[in-house]
């Protein structure tokens, strides 16, 4: 059964190609093997074979038979439409091609890597690289373990909208969220989406991780305008980019402890010159934005890092403390 | 409105796919001066039975009208393909939007690893590539894979040359779980660039053991002029079942978290995450230092409570309370 029909999809391609005018569905029933001759029983199946050439990404073609049959539709895949253009790679250039497939390795878009370097293969290129030199020891990967990349992707590339189930950071309810998605990014580890927001009329930035549930299509392809000159990468990055380190804390820290501080210190006295210190202890000024996340992280160095000031982070620290000892 | 497709892994070959290698083998082996049975099946991942049941189907092929014809005629006799009437085959058919996407993305990625000197192969590959695919390389520019780049270039270029010169290295290096800035010896294995971060992996001469070493935490690092010499019984790290797997010595940890700490789930890996209600989470995970997860109970503070094991509750309420004793003093 599968057999018959690669058969007679193989067939129709060839068929497709080697005619220069439309032919009618009649005409190609005559001539491709396996079509039923029952008008009804062929027009279904014949449906289905365009379908599916379609899904391959055969460009095939409608027109009008002649010009003066406008009614009757012709069928045909022009050469030129259908054909890898001509591409000639460098042996270092198909190495890195090489490589590059082997980024995507057991993540969703690996089943694509893999149909380009087999046509690329058949177009005459070798991706393998023999030697092993070109990069020797480097092993690049990404993964796609969110289960909404699919979906997302399939979206931004058919410019349709989408509506999921949100869980915003911090939130205990996740809430729907309607989006006309302009691309996804991953930044840190992370993938995200960015788009308009519909019901927020605005643009906005969701991490793929937070989504619960499925992802679906609210509307038909195409449908999504992304705005001309838009930078997704851009977008993803000022929404995620930590906002200017406009405070200044004083912190003591104990002799050889609270490295994650110190790499930002922008002020030190050492143990000896500070008046107040008892032995063993560092004086240091650090830059922070945000007061909360740094209280945070102020309180994870536990006994050996002490706020002297501002007064608001020593609170928001003793705070998280006494939050940790209940 | 239609539903998104899951992806389709793990079947038989259906008839659309057999269609697509039969349409790709025509022009590989046209593509190819001299081609044999063995190799061309080796490099389709078919066994030689298949490829010849393949060739036969395409030597099969007839359209019937306005005269039977077989348009495509070959030969495999003394096991070299030959094909001498490819007819409307003979070129491969054009990249679709998701192959030339997936080969795009992974090449502009690959053109942000530090380190990496073949640069000019990768712009060369990338401009070719998006002329040939034409159209189909639009939506490309939509999906972006982001490179972190490590503080200095210092950093990088000293472990590049190690790599290249096989050198042991010594680094200093912050651990932050225990915030610890470590010296060691490590003999580098691979440069390894995994979810936009990048990793030495080296078989470290402290732990005795292969470590990853993240390169925005390496402090220092010197190129010793030792060979690096990993011993035999190194494993590399699979990185396709992430880079972080429990060991059978791991400490079982659960973990209790509120709305506000829900981040801890997507940032560390976790064995089950489970909805306790109001937003709060149960989180266990397994680690073999338990010290990151203290310091993490501190962070947390009322947002967070370790439930267990025991000992680790009581060490975090020790930690919380002799901090507390700085500041009573103070």
């Amino acid at each position: 059964m599968s057999r018959r029909k690669t058969e007679r999809l193989l067939s129709l391609v060839v068929c497709l190609l080697s005619t220069r005018r439309y032919l009618t569905a009649e005409q190609i029933r005559q001539a491709v093997a396996g079509y039923p001759d029952q008008p009804e029983a062929f027009k279904r199946m014949f449906e289905r074979d365009k379908e599916e050439l379609r899904e391959l990404g055969i460009p095939l073609e409608t027109g009008a038979i002649s010009p003066l049959d406008e009614d009757v539709t012709g069928y045909r895949v022009q050469r030129q439409a259908y054909e890898l253009p001509e591409l000639r790679l460098e042996p270092d250039e198909a190495a890195v091609l090489g490589l590059a497939a082997r980024v995507w390795r057991h993540a969703e878009l690996a089943g694509a890597a893999a149909g380009a370097l087999l046509k690329l293969r058949a177009a005459g290129i070798d991706t393998d690289d023999p030697d092993g030199t070109a990069r020797q020891g480097i092993e690049p990967r990404v993964h796609t373990t969110e289960p909404a990349f699919g979906p997302l992707w399939e979206a931004v590339r058919d410019r349709r909208p989408v509506t999921f189930s949100y869980r915003a950071a911090g939130r205990s309810d996740p809430a729907r969220r309607e989006l006309e998605p302009w691309g996804v990014v991953n930044r840190h580890g992370r993938w995200y989406v960015a788009g308009w927001d519909r019901g927020r009329d605005a643009v906005r930035v969701f991490r793929l991780s937070r989504i619960e549930g499925a992802v679906r299509f609210s509307g038909p392809p195409g449908s999504v305008t992304v705005p001309a000159g838009t930078d997704v990468r851009e977008v993803v990055r000022s929404w995620d980019s930590v906002p200017p380190r406009e405070h200044t804390a004083v912190l003591r820290l104990r002799h050889g402890a609270g490295y994650g501080l110190r790499r930002y210190a922008t002020g030190r006295q050492a143990a000896a010159e500070a008046p107040d210190a008892a032995v063993g202890w560092d004086t240091i000024t650090v830059p922070f934005s945000d007061i909360g996340w740094f209280a945070d992280h102020v309180a994870s160095f536990g006994a050996d890092v002490v706020v002297i000031d501002p007064p608001d982070l020593r609170d928001a620290v003793i705070r998280r403390l006494k939050g940790a000892l209940a | 409105m239609s539903e998104p497709k899951g992806r389709g892994a793990g079947h038989a070959a259906t008839s659309a796919e057999r269609l697509q290698r039969l349409l790709a083998l025509v022009p590989y082996v046209v593509s190819r001066k001299a081609v044999g049975l063995a190799d061309t099946a080796a490099a389709f991942g078919l066994s030689e039975r298949e490829l010849v049941d393949d060739l036969n189907m395409l030597w099969c092929v007839e359209l019937r009208d306005p005269d039977p014809y077989c348009p495509i005629d070959l030969s495999y006799e003394g096991g070299e393909i030959v094909i001498s009437q490819a007819e409307s085959i003979g070129r491969p058919l054009r990249l679709a939007v998701d192959e030339a996407s997936a080969l795009l993305v992974a090449l502009r990625m690959l053109a942000e690893v530090p380190g990496l000197e073949d640069r000019s192969a990768l712009s060369r590959v990338i401009a070719k590539l998006e002329a040939a695919a034409g159209e189909a390389a639009g939506p490309s520019a939509q999906v972006a894979v982001q490179v972190d780049r490590p503080h200095g270039d210092g950093v990088i270029g000293h472990v590049r040359e190690a790599l290249d010169r096989r050198r042991r290295v010594h680094l200093r290096y912050y651990v932050p779980g225990r915030d610890e800035a470590t010296e060691r010896d490590v003999d580098p294995m691979r440069l390894l660039v995994v979810e936009g971060r990048a990793y030495l992996e080296g078989w470290c001469r402290r732990a005795d053991g292969v470590r990853l070493f993240r390169l925005d935490r390496i402090l220092g690092i010197d190129v010793l002029d030792v060979p690096a010499s990993v011993p035999g019984i190194a494993r590399p790290v699979d990185v396709d079942q992430g880079l972080f797997r429990p060991s059978p010595g791991d400490v079982h940890v659960v973990l209790e978290v509120s709305a506000a700490g829900r981040w801890v789930a997507e940032y560390y890996p976790c064995e089950s995450v489970e909805e306790l209600g109001d937003g709060w989470l149960r989180v266990r995970l397994r680690t073999p230092d338990t010290q990151w997860v203290r310091r993490l109970a501190l962070r947390l503070g009322e947002d967070g409570r370790v439930t267990a094991p025991g000992d680790l509750r009581a060490r975090v309420r020790e930690d919380a309370a002799a901090a507390l004793a700085r500041y009573a003093s103070g």
